[in-house]
């Protein structure tokens, strides 16, 4: 078999390219600038496009562009470029382009640090761009999936003509692991709907303005339609020993990582522990939450961040079991044993 | 020409139904506006240039965001200000369409003053329509950035001051100290011989994105009655007597006639012209599976840290490269950001027959320490029974533990003999791999190369990998552990086994 030994960050590049991308528009900032780099390197000499825009806003408004286009479009960023890309996120969704979006999350609030944090959830996760709108968020653990998920981000857009966020962080973007990429890529269909500059789409338009409010309120719906077809359709999360668990615990991301090293550790203590990995954080495993809870299961959420993905918990669970939460955040990681302790706290 | 200019531009829809669906031949537009005539001069340069099937318009915010109720062309609605954002992402994806972005004041010249400055900068091959009232129309009227001093809006009731709001904006006379742009004039809507030079210049602005000369840039000075409480013939004298003396009507660039015509073609690559641009198989197969080793494989989590350019990462990295290739699972992970640059580095790598679940290294089994502020900062890390190995060329001072299996080995020392300092990591792995028998040193050899770019560096840094061997062979006499190792892996003596964690 051929692996490629490779970073999360580069994994998504080349990713993206076999999924079709040929547009990547990108601004740099740590711990993401290894996609625009890598995009830099690999675009154009398969003909595809990579401008390094001039702010993270522009970089997100030439994604719209470049969809609109009916092509298929990245662009990449951490925490404080995500907020700057807000703006563009929320005409997206409205106007109803695909689009991927990468962030590689790190520490904040404001300039913080660039070590591995999760506090981007609320604002990628719940909307952070104006109006009623959400994205489809695709959560990797590992390389390959920073691969895998960003082709099936680019599915996903297209399915619902909506923007697709891969949320990494720090850790996932910066390790290096081996990947196995698909020996084919993807063709992009020409789109009924999308602009080529010619005569047979020349009567397509893309615009989020709607004057009345009957015409906005219908379309508010459409969409909110669609997020409800998400709910149905795209979940996707991974279970772990949880079968038998007693304590089952629930981390994303690198956290998803430390917290299957605490199953094994705790498990050869002979405890009944497992492991629920959200992997679409939009939409949400709310339903198998709630089958867990009905199972008397209780939970321990783990983030980094202030516990912005524990409230997504909560709601799914209405809190008919404990559920108990641990947290680091300002780019601290904790550790296996520390972990593997606080859910001792927590399991017979 | 006489006859296109009296009858309805084809470009244009005959009714407008977008708009509205009964008395849809009029527009939205107030009494007097500049966007009508600016409208239909576009239209009449699509009709003559015979490009309407090819374009793309990108309306703003603001009044004219309803152009599409107008333009039988392709058309996006941008977000306030980043048309020319919009626009280089379409004319990228599709250079053969012809982009047009049609924007106000304030969106160009104050919310969207970055984009336009950048498109023009990067000389996008694109045709930017900037319509220049002196206010915010569609909002009510407040000041824009191009407001004249002492101008009365809605958010300037006092007139517009130099002390508060600065100078109006001329973005004509800014954009043409740009190499790029190939045109960029001003013209003026408030008389006939104004809208016949204006016409003039639209078309002139469209012919040269459609001969591939690149960014140019019109600004329109246009009447606004309702912004400004005028009748229609008071705005036109306005723009006359109050926006022209300083607005000049002029040419500020135009190399029109001289410039290259650029004509990027859509480019389609194979397959596998695709598969090798992406340096995929760069290690090709990994080798044939050796059930036995990876079974018998005890997990290993390594630390590597030294200054940075000492090859502490890339070490990890080959170390990882060479575990997958003999099919375990490997992951590694870096310090990164500033530490990158010149402070210390360090990376986690771990080796395992199982799917690794953290990959960060915490406690290492084995850590190596190349400098001195790296062995202070992971000493007392080291799981009890793990290996450190020392750069004895640098560090001095010995191992404040006794629970650990210690290396003083001379990396540096070892690789300048050999006239290549900054090998000293190939001297580590080869002293490692030969230490520890966890891989063999053939792998590591052959990943070595996969890394490097000039052909004699490889063959000097194969020798250090040897060098690193010989000096494990010639000096350690006996490992302090016993060994269950891969069987079939092991090259020869005792290896080393990991204490259960």
């Amino acid at each position: 078999m051929q692996k490629e030994l490779i970073k999360g960050n580069e994994a998504v590049v080349k990713g993206a390219i076999l999924a079709g991308c040929s547009q990547y528009y990108g601004y740099p900032i740590t711990p993401a600038s290894e996609i625009a780099q890598a995009a830099s390197r690999y675009l154009p000499p398969v003909g595809g496009t990579f401008i390094q825009a001039e702010s993270e806003v522009a970089a997100i408004n030439m994604v719209y562009g470049a969809a609109s286009a009916g092509m298929r479009a990245l662009t990449a960023s951490s925490g404080p470029g995500i907020s700057l890309k807000q703006e563009g996120l929320s005409y997206i969704a409205a106007a109803e382009l695909p689009c991927v979006v990468v962030d590689v999350m790190r520490a904040g609030p404001g300039l913080g640090n660039i070590w591995p944090e999760q506090g981007d959830y609320h604002q990628v996760v719940w909307g952070g761009g104006h109006g009623n709108y959400k994205c489809v968020v695709l959560a990797p653990n590992c390389a390959q999936e920073m691969c895998d998920l960003t082709m099936l981000a680019f599915d996903l857009a297209d399915k619902y003509r909506n923007p697709a966020i891969v949320l990494a962080d720090g850790y996932v973007g910066q390790m290096m692991e081996p990947v196995v990429f698909p020996h084919k890529r993807v063709k992009v269909p020409r789109r009924d709907w999308a602009l080529y500059g010619d005569a047979e789409s020349k009567r397509n338009v893309i615009s989020s303005i709607h004057m009345s409010t009957e015409s906005l309120e219908k379309h508010n719906n459409k969409l909110q339609g669609k997020y409800a077809e998400m709910e149905r359709s795209e979940v996707r999360f991974q279970e772990i020993k949880t079968e038998d668990a007693d304590l089952v615990l629930v981390g994303y991301g690198i956290v998803s990582r430390l917290l299957q090293s605490v199953v094994e550790m705790l498990r050869a203590e002979g405890k009944r522990v497992g492991l629920l990995r959200p992997i679409t954080l939009f939409p949400f495993c709310s339903k198998r939450l709630s089958e867990l809870t009905t199972q008397g299961k209780h939970f321990l959420v783990v983030e980094l961040s202030n516990g912005q993905m524990l409230k997504d918990v909560q709601l799914a669970t209405k809190e008919a079991t404990p559920i108990h939460f641990y947290n680091r955040m300002g780019g601290a990681v904790p550790s296996v044993d520390e972990l593997a302790n606080v859910a001792r706290k927590y399991v017979k | 020409m006489a006859s296109n200019v009296l009858k309805k531009a084809e470009s244009f829809f005959d009714h407008f139904e977008r708009w509205r669906p009964t008395q849809n031949q009029t527009t939205h537009y107030c009494p007097g506006c500049g966007h009508g005539n600016a409208h239909k001069l576009i239209a009449e340069a699509l009709d003559d240039l015979g490009l309407a099937d090819r374009s793309i318009l990108v309306s703003p915010v603001g009044c004219s965001v309803f152009a599409y109720y107008y333009f039988d062309v392709g058309n996006v609605q941008a977000a306030h200000g980043r048309a020319p954002a919009v626009a280089t992402g379409l004319k990228r994806s599709h250079p053969q369409s012809i982009v047009m972005t049609y924007q106000g004041d304030g969106d160009l010249a104050s919310i969207g003053g970055l984009e336009i400055l950048h498109a023009a900068n990067r000389g996008e091959n694109m045709t930017v329509f900037f319509i220049n009232n002196a206010i915010y129309g569609m909002t009510g009227g407040q000041m824009a950035a191009t407001s004249l001093i002492g101008m009365k809006t809605t958010t300037s009731p006092y007139g517009r001051s130099v002390e508060n709001d600065g100078w109006p904006l001329r973005v004509c006379e800014l954009l043409a100290t740009l190499p790029a742009p190939v045109y960029i004039e001003r013209c003026h809507l408030a008389d006939a011989k104004g809208i016949m030079s204006c016409r003039k210049a639209v078309k002139k602005a469209i012919k040269n994105q459609a001969d591939g000369k690149g960014f140019s840039f019109v600004e329109i000075l246009a009447p606004c009655p309702t912004g400004w409480k005028m009748t229609p013939l008071e705005a036109e004298k306005w723009v006359k007597e109050k926006m022209i003396p300083y607005y000049p009507i002029q040419v500020f660039k135009d190399e029109s006639a001289t410039r290259e015509g650029r004509f990027p073609q859509p480019r389609e690559v194979a397959d596998d012209e695709l598969w090798k641009a992406l340096d995929l198989g760069l290690f090709g197969e990994t080798h044939p599976y050796d059930e036995p080793f990876v079974k018998n494989f005890s997990t290993t989590h390594f630390k590597f840290a030294g200054f940075g350019g000492q090859g502490v990462l890339t070490g990890g990295v080959i170390l990882a490269a060479a575990g997958m290739q003999e099919n375990l699972e490997v992951s590694w992970i870096p310090s990164y950001g500033p530490e990158m640059r010149g402070g210390t580095a360090n990376a986690s790598v771990v080796l395992s027959k199982d799917p690794i679940g953290s990959p960060l290294v915490v406690n290492p089994d084995v850590l190596v320490a190349m400098n001195d502020p790296s062995l202070d900062s992971f000493e007392d890390t080291v799981r009890p029974g793990g290996i450190v190995f020392v750069n004895s060329s640098i560090i001095a001072r010995k191992l404040r533990r006794s629970d650990v299996d210690v290396i003083y080995v001379p990396l540096t020392d070892i690789a300048a003999e050999q006239g290549l300092t900054a090998g000293a990591n190939a001297v580590l792995l080869g002293a490692l791999m030969e230490y520890t028998k966890l891989l063999p040193i053939a792998t590591i050899k052959e990943i070595i190369p996969l890394g490097i770019k000039r052909k004699q560096l490889i063959d000097a840094n194969l020798r250090l990998v040897d060098a690193g061997v010989e000096w494990i062979q010639n000096n350690v006499k006996g490992r302090k552990q016993s060994v269950t190792v891969p069987p079939s892996k092991q090259t020869a003596a005792t290896p080393v086994m990991f204490p259960e964690k």
